[in-house]
């Protein structure tokens, strides 16, 4: 049996290969994808909001979990790298008379698809793709289960580094379902890697999991006291299907206690910036007021979404496996 | 390891970037690293008004296939109007020409340029594409496993040296 001593999403010279969790990504692997999202902001800029890097290359968006948001956000990246896209409808497609999650990838590969873009509701389903395909295929994980969404936290991590600079000195809060959120966890990875020491998960303790503190996290059930002097704060959608789950008692409830408003945020540092991954339930989680007003960047998250996915797609789409020859 | 006088090969580059552009107002665009140093230089120089343009070609290069992307990414920033713009682009070495080639193509991604005509500190020959240029500070004829580096010391100062590969 081989042993594997290094991250399936890693090549022999320590490149991406694919992306399917950001907790085994070395820092500077980080801060290349970052550097080089850079770049592609500075193309989103331009008339012509495009370059040719993967022409003649075809991205395939595997979504077995519906979301409209991150499938056309990875449509544009890819497209502005001169990709042909293509965008599975999965309810319509052989998944649903019964054909096999290997069976539908191997049938694509047979169709020359370079890279596929997974978002599926089990956890893992990205690693088992990333180990059936061929060496020169690669897989990005837009979601998966509750285990992880790393390109939602290297985009988080953009925002933050381009309105905060430096990582280390941060207070960061991340407020809501943490218990359910893919987002959590990969923002914990992300920015625990980046050096953030004060790190802060708010929420009612029926959605906080256990063993956080052991991931260097402070548990808040109070607010105000995980706002308190941050510089940075993430809001996490409230998903309905807690509240039916009895493990809130109403969403009017929950934003009285943990809801984002004007005053809440007056514990937070008075230059602190409010995050959100979208789509947002105002009045929910966030305060409209919030959302709309002068410490939220959650728009540019969406702009920043884009240069970092290009970032990504172009950084796999180059990597080569031993052993790889495209069709 | 041989060093050239950069700064004589410089002056020698301005002299002729200087006869040539009499009476026109070209802009200038530097291709990184060295190139943008060299538009610098030569807008002080020159006395030319708009800011260096800069561009940076690792999404436009036609190796990325086989090296993937440089590591060291840096943003393109054209501060002006390319459309009918008269462009002066800026390398530092001019070999196959295929940087000049995808500075090219990018350049055209910004708009639609009246002419653009090509500086170069050294031309080391070698050259894989139809490209040429008669502004050039020196021409070098240098062996294949040989590089041509340029950089900057302490002081600004340019500097330029032949540096034969590891191994090689």
């Amino acid at each position: 049996m081989q042993v594997l001593t290094r991250s399936p999403q890693l090549n022999s010279d320590g490149g991406l290969h694919h992306l399917l969790s950001i907790a085994e990504l070395p820092r500077p692997l980080i801060e290349r994808i970052l550097t080089t999202a850079d770049g592609f902001i500075a193309v989103g800029t331009r008339e012509v909001k495009s370059v040719p890097l993967l022409r003649g290359r075809s991205v395939f968006n595997l979504f077995f979990e519906n979301s409209t948001r991150t499938r056309t956000t990875f449509e544009i990246a890819a497209k502005r790298l001169s990709a042909d896209v293509y965008n599975l409808n999965v309810a319509a497609s052989s998944t649903a008379k019964g054909e096999s999650l290997l069976d539908t990838i191997d049938n694509l590969t047979a169709m020359q698809a370079d890279i596929f873009v997974v978002r599926h509701a089990q956890g893992g389903a990205p690693y088992l793709i990333a180990r059936h395909v061929a060496p020169h295929v690669h897989v990005v994980n837009a979601g998966d289960g509750r285990h992880a969404h790393p390109t939602q936290a290297l985009l988080d991590l953009y925002t933050i580094r381009h309105y905060k600079g430096a990582f280390e000195p941060l207070s960061v809060a991340i407020v809501g379902d943490i218990l359910n959120s893919r987002v959590a966890r990969s923002d914990i990875d992300a920015l625990r890697t980046m050096g953030v020491t004060d790190l802060r998960a708010v929420g009612p303790l029926t959605l906080l999991p256990a063993g956080l503190e052991t991931m260097g996290v402070r548990v808040c059930t109070r607010l105000e006291e995980g706002l308190r002097d941050a510089d940075v704060v993430i809001m996490l959608r409230l998903q309905n299907e807690r509240m039916r789950g009895a493990l809130l008692p109403s969403a009017a409830e929950y934003f009285r206690n943990y809801g984002l408003t004007p005053q809440a945020l007056r514990h937070a540092r008075p230059d602190c910036i409010v995050m959100h991954p979208g789509p947002m339930n105002r009045g929910v989680e966030i305060d409209s007021a919030v959302a709309d007003g002068p410490h939220s960047v959650i728009l540019p998250q969406v702009s920043f979404g884009i240069a970092v996915r290009m970032a990504v797609l172009s950084m796999v789409a180059s990597s080569q496996q031993e052993g790889a020859q495209r069709a | 390891m041989l060093e050239l006088d950069a700064e004589a090969i410089y002056g020698e580059l301005a002299r002729r970037v200087r006869e040539h552009i009499a009476g026109s107002s070209p802009v200038l665009v530097g291709v990184h690293t060295g190139g943008v140093w060299l538009a610098e230089r030569l807008r002080a120089d020159l006395d030319i008004a708009p800011e260096v343009g800069i561009l940076d070609v690792s999404f436009y290069r036609d190796d990325y296939s086989q090296g993937g992307l440089s590591r060291g990414v840096r943003p393109s920033r054209i501060p002006f109007d390319i459309n009918g713009a008269h462009v002066l682009l800026v390398d530092d070495v001019l070999n196959t020409g295929r940087t000049v080639r995808a500075a090219m193509n990018e350049l055209f991604d910004y708009g639609r340029p009246a002419r653009i005509e090509l500086a170069v500190l050294v031309d080391r020959g070698g050259r894989e594409l139809p490209i040429s240029t008669s502004l050039v500070g020196r021409t070098l004829e240098v062996p294949g496993d040989v590089s041509v580096v340029l950089s900057r010391d302490d002081d600004q100062r340019l500097q330029l040296r032949l540096e034969r590969a590891a191994g090689a």
